[in-house]
């Protein structure tokens, strides 16, 4: 039994300027300790996937199909039993660690916090568990840091003491929710190392949301490219890096330059991202793509595996995405 | 090299930042966001301009520009010093330097159209012009950065991301400006569309002979679109060397982290990498250490880094450093 | 946006019209019923005022011989009489009098919203954009201006050069743009803060050009907000004075002083004298609350 198990789910909301249908029949499993990197642009449902996930959708959102933790479904649960798994179960880091932080609390209570109410723990043991955390995110002198408020800390410092809160309880499943889109690269680079640890010390299971393709090349076994709430394609890594099997996911990989191999001209993508209110009835990225024909406009083609573990939608022959 | 266009000579610049709780005739704290920058431009080229949060490098773009007031050094525009200018100068000489932005929305006034947006330099600088010409110039130019001219009277709101950049793009082009300073033009925007928008402004710079300031903290971008790179850190340029000889031989320990963390979109090469992280974070630029301002996280660093900046040292006609100990790398950075 | 030929060639045919965020804001603002009715009110009432002297069969300073001695009884509403609202104690026909105190509290609050509009919304968009000492040496004029008891000087006004409409409207211009001028700087720092208001820098478009090009039409949402809501505190303003007996000079009125008029009246069985007046006084309050919500609500979508 997978660890995360995401059936045919849609989300959707409804605004003044009609329904925006954010993920659109979403399926992936994942496995215990296993790290997934779902790549996607903006309104690619990548966001509102996590939210779904953990019950977090803003009030006029909607979610159908089914989420299974741990073989429990957990979409649309009430609020008191969500409450009980997220933090416990699931935990989630944001791009903006600040918005997640109480301003007017010191870092130590906060974190003890979640330990008291998730865990029963006593207050000095949840101290004492809340100072080992820090020293595990490599946060200096942690003891000292717990009397701290958030603002005294750096961007970079914010997102560790994030992580350190998402992993008090020991959660089997982490979702990063672009965790070092905010930072700088050097900085970026510390946490990204310190994910992969983190990651392979506690067996933690892993989705990084990202629209970073370079940043999952070094950090996720699994990666699953998404478009207009849909799944493009999904598959390891290293396959699907070295032969991306969808035209977006060449397109996307030809659009970023490289630092280390010199180009001429970089290949676009032409066009925009897609617009929620208004897809086709077929693929997503039917209209931008280089290499649609008849049927893309109006069908959208099944969720097809091959190989070793792989899987596209799309309706062209995996020899015409070059 | 031809003669420069731009030449920025020992420039920096000041912010006074009032004290928190203090009278409000209190001496300000001062805050140097640009210390000593020193570089040159040549017509037709592109100089990239990289640097973290707080490297200051906007401000140095936007004292080039003239929006921020430089406190010391010289802005040199074909010989001629922007700093001392008039007002009235400034203004007139606004038509050849021209910004794009990096926010696009932001940089659009929604409560105007798209057209009287793009027209705005005109108006300023050719006050002569007449509507239909104006009307006529603002189409061509729309059609130039591939927008559809029939929507001259539409709204930034009505347009996505990477349309709203190449509306500002034809605004900033519009008065045929000698140069573009483009700050992080593409970091807002998606992944998809940032191509697009580089290989715009390469296709116009071809076309128009412009010579681009290429502000960006993502040096793969910069690489791409540059020809010459200075990389900032913590308000002072700490080397400057043509693109290609940048990233391939960097000398100064600060670029060769930043190079090491840059990640690269190809699993197997990633891993392969030697990929030292650097450790530590920025200092406060309120209070930069002495001397080195890199000496807190630099892995080569010694004791006298601390005694005084480090002279900037030529290697070649093209190649700056500002390290003293540049030959003594522990090892060579790979890509 | 990068359609198919068949649709470019369309739009090449013919500029479109764009959809201004203004557009916007009056489609949502449509939408909001309280709104809309607050909307209808007002114009029902500014209907009443200009229209009123036309319909009205008595004029707002006769007195109705009649109904002189016997108020209580002769002075009620009646539609024969032709005192519809009835009369006020010395027998003057109430219809007229409210008629005319109406146009009186509009225009207060109307000239009073004007002034602080132009003169706020020009001072402070100057002050915030210049910034730095200018923006000091302004904002602490307005500060100084701010704690002089200006309800104390208005009355010192009407009492030393007498009781003017003139003198009124003289005491409500001096205070009523302060407040607006903090917002409007407030705004203007913000605003300062975008990029447009740079690359105007940038290009050398001129300072005052900028204010009234960039930074204006950005506070306007913001300043038209305000001065619906300044509108009915104008006339609340008035309408204390008046009711202190210091405002417009008998036999002009204002709803205050119809007010302070029926209330001294309420114990002799002649309520309508009070409630008619008020009955207006409300309605109007609550008309500009309900549009300035509204107007809120349209400009400003993120708030909702």
């Amino acid at each position: 039994m997978s660890l995360l198990e995401i059936t045919d789910l849609t989300v959707s909301f409804d605004t003044p300027d009609g329904t925006v249908k954010a993920v659109n029949g979403m399926t992936l499993s994942l496995e215990a300790g296993e790290s997934l990197a779902i790549v996607g642009e903006s309104g690619s449902g990548k966001t509102q996937l996590a939210f779904a996930t953990l019950g977090l959708l803003a009030k006029n959102g909607r979610a159908a199909g089914s989420i299974r933790f741990d073989g429990q479904e957990i979409l649309n649960l009430p609020e008191a039993q969500l409450n009980a798994i997220r933090a416990d179960q699931i935990a989630m880091i944001f791009q903006d660690p600040m918005t997640s932080l109480n301003p007017y609390l010191r870092v130590g209570e906060q974190m003890a916090e979640v330990l008291m109410l998730h865990k029963g723990a006593s207050r000095r043991d949840a101290m004492t568990e809340s100072a080992q955390m820090l020293d595990a995110v490599r946060i200096p002198d942690a003891r000292a840091r717990l009397r701290m408020y958030p603002h005294e800390f750096s961007g970079g410092m914010r997102q560790r003491i994030m992580i350190a809160m998402a992993l008090l309880c020991r959660p089997r499943l982490l979702i990063a929710d672009e965790p070092t889109t905010a930072l700088d690269v050097t900085v970026q680079n510390q946490i990204m190392d310190l994910m992969g640890d983190i990651q392979r010390d506690f067996g933690t299971a892993l989705i990084l949301i990202t629209h970073d393709l370079a940043i999952v090349a070094g950090s996720c076994q699994r990666t699953l490219v998404m478009y207009g709430g849909r799944v493009m394609e999904m598959g390891a890594t290293d396959d699907l890096f070295e032969a991306p099997s969808h035209p977006y996911t060449r397109g996307l990989l030809n659009a970023v330059p490289r630092l280390d191999v010199p180009q001429e001209m970089l290949q676009t993508i032409p066009g925009d991202p897609p617009d929620l209110t208004a897809l086709p009835a077929g693929c997503p990225f039917s209209p931008r793509c280089p290499i649609r024909h008849g049927p893309c406009a109006d069908i959208m083609p099944s969720l097809d595996g091959f190989a070793a573990r792989r899987l596209r939608a799309c309706h062209a022959d995996r020899e015409a995405v070059t | 090299m031809s003669a420069p266009l731009l030449d920025i000579r020992d420039l920096s610049v000041t912010f006074s930042i009032t004290r928190q709780g203090g009278w409000p005739w209190s001496a300000p704290h001062r805050l140097q966001a640009v210390r000593g920058a020193s570089l040159t431009l040549a017509p037709g080229q592109t100089l990239g301009l990289v640097g973290e949060s707080g490297s200051g490098k906007s401000t140095l773009a936007r004292a080039i520009v003239g929006t921020v007031p430089a406190s010391e050094g010289q802005v040199l525009w074909r010989g001629k010093d922007i700093v001392s200018m008039t007002a009235e100068q400034h203004r007139n000489h606004g038509r050849h330097v021209q910004m794009v932005f990096q926010d696009p929305l932001d940089a659009l006034n929604p409560r105007m159209t798209v057209g009287q947006i793009v027209a705005e330099p005109l108006r300023t600088h050719f006050p002569n012009l007449s509507k239909a010409e104006i009307h006529r110039k603002v189409g061509a130019m729309m059609e130039r950065v591939g927008l559809l001219p029939a929507l001259i009277n539409r709204y930034p709101h009505e347009f996505s991301g990477g349309q709203c950049q190449r509306i500002g793009i034809a605004r900033a082009l519009i008065t045929d400006p000698e140069l573009v300073v483009c700050d992080e033009p593409v970091s807002a925007l998606d992944v998809s569309v940032q191509a697009q928008v580089v290989n715009l402004l390469q296709e116009l710079q071809r076309e128009m002979g412009l010579a681009l300031l290429f502000i960006a903290h993502d040096l793969s971008v910069v690489r791409h679109i540059s020809h010459r790179i200075a990389v900032m850190y913590l308000g002072r340029i700490v080397e400057v060397a043509e693109a290609e000889e940048l990233i391939e031989n960097p000398r100064h320990p600060y670029t060769k982290a930043l190079i090491a963390s840059v990640p690269i979109p190809a699993p197997k090469a990633e891993r392969a990498r030697h990929r030292p992280v650097l450790q530590g974070e920025l200092p406060s630029p309120m209070s930069p250490p002495s001397g080195c301002v890199f000496r807190t996280r630099c892995p080569i660093a010694q004791p006298n880094c601390a005694d005084a900046p480090p002279a900037v040292q030529k290697l070649d006609d093209t190649h700056w450093v500002a390290c003293p100990y540049h030959a003594n790398t522990d090892k060579p950075v790979q890509i | 946006m990068f359609a198919t030929k068949s649709v470019a060639d369309d739009l090449a045919t013919a500029p479109l019209k764009g959809r201004s965020l203004w557009a916007d804001a009056r489609a949502r603002f449509f939408h909001n019923r309280a709104a809309v009715t607050g909307l209808i009110v007002l114009i029902a009432v500014a209907c009443f005022a200009i229209m009123g002297p036309f319909i009205a069969p008595w004029n707002n300073e006769d007195i109705d011989w009649n109904v002189l001695g016997n108020v209580q009884t002769g002075g009620r509403p009646s539609l024969e009489t032709g005192h519809w609202f009835g009369t006020d104690a010395l027998g003057r026909d109430l219809f007229a009098r409210t008629v005319q105190g109406t146009q009186i509290s509009l225009l207060v609050g109307i000239v009073g919203a004007l002034i602080s509009v132009i003169v706020g919304t020009l001072y402070g968009a100057v002050a915030g954009y210049f910034g730095g000492r200018i923006d000091n040496v302004m904002m602490r004029v307005v500060d100084v201006l701010m704690s002089i008891p200006y309800m104390f000087v208005l009355i010192l006004l009407l009492v030393v050069f007498g009781r003017s409409l003139f003198m009124l409207f003289v005491g409500i211009g001096l205070v009523s743009w302060l407040d607006m001028a903090r917002i409007a700087r407030g705004q203007t720092l913000t605003l300062k803060g975008k990029a447009y208001i740079e690359a105007a820098r940038a290009t050398g478009v001129r300072p005052f050009t900028i204010i009234l090009r960039h930074i204006i039409p950005n506070l306007l949402g913001v300043v038209i907000v305000y001065a619906t809501l300044l509108v009915p505190s104008m006339i609340i303003y008035e309408s204390f004075i008046s009711f202190l007996g210091l405002g417009v000079q008998e036999p002009l009125t204002s709803w205050g002083a119809l007010i302070n008029d029926g209330a001294a009246e309420m114990t002799n069985g002649t309520l309508w004298m009070l409630t008619w007046p008020l009955l207006f006084f409300v309605i109007t309050l609550f008309g500009f609350f309900f549009v300035g919500d509204g107007l809120r609500d349209a400009l400003d979508p993120k708030d909702r």
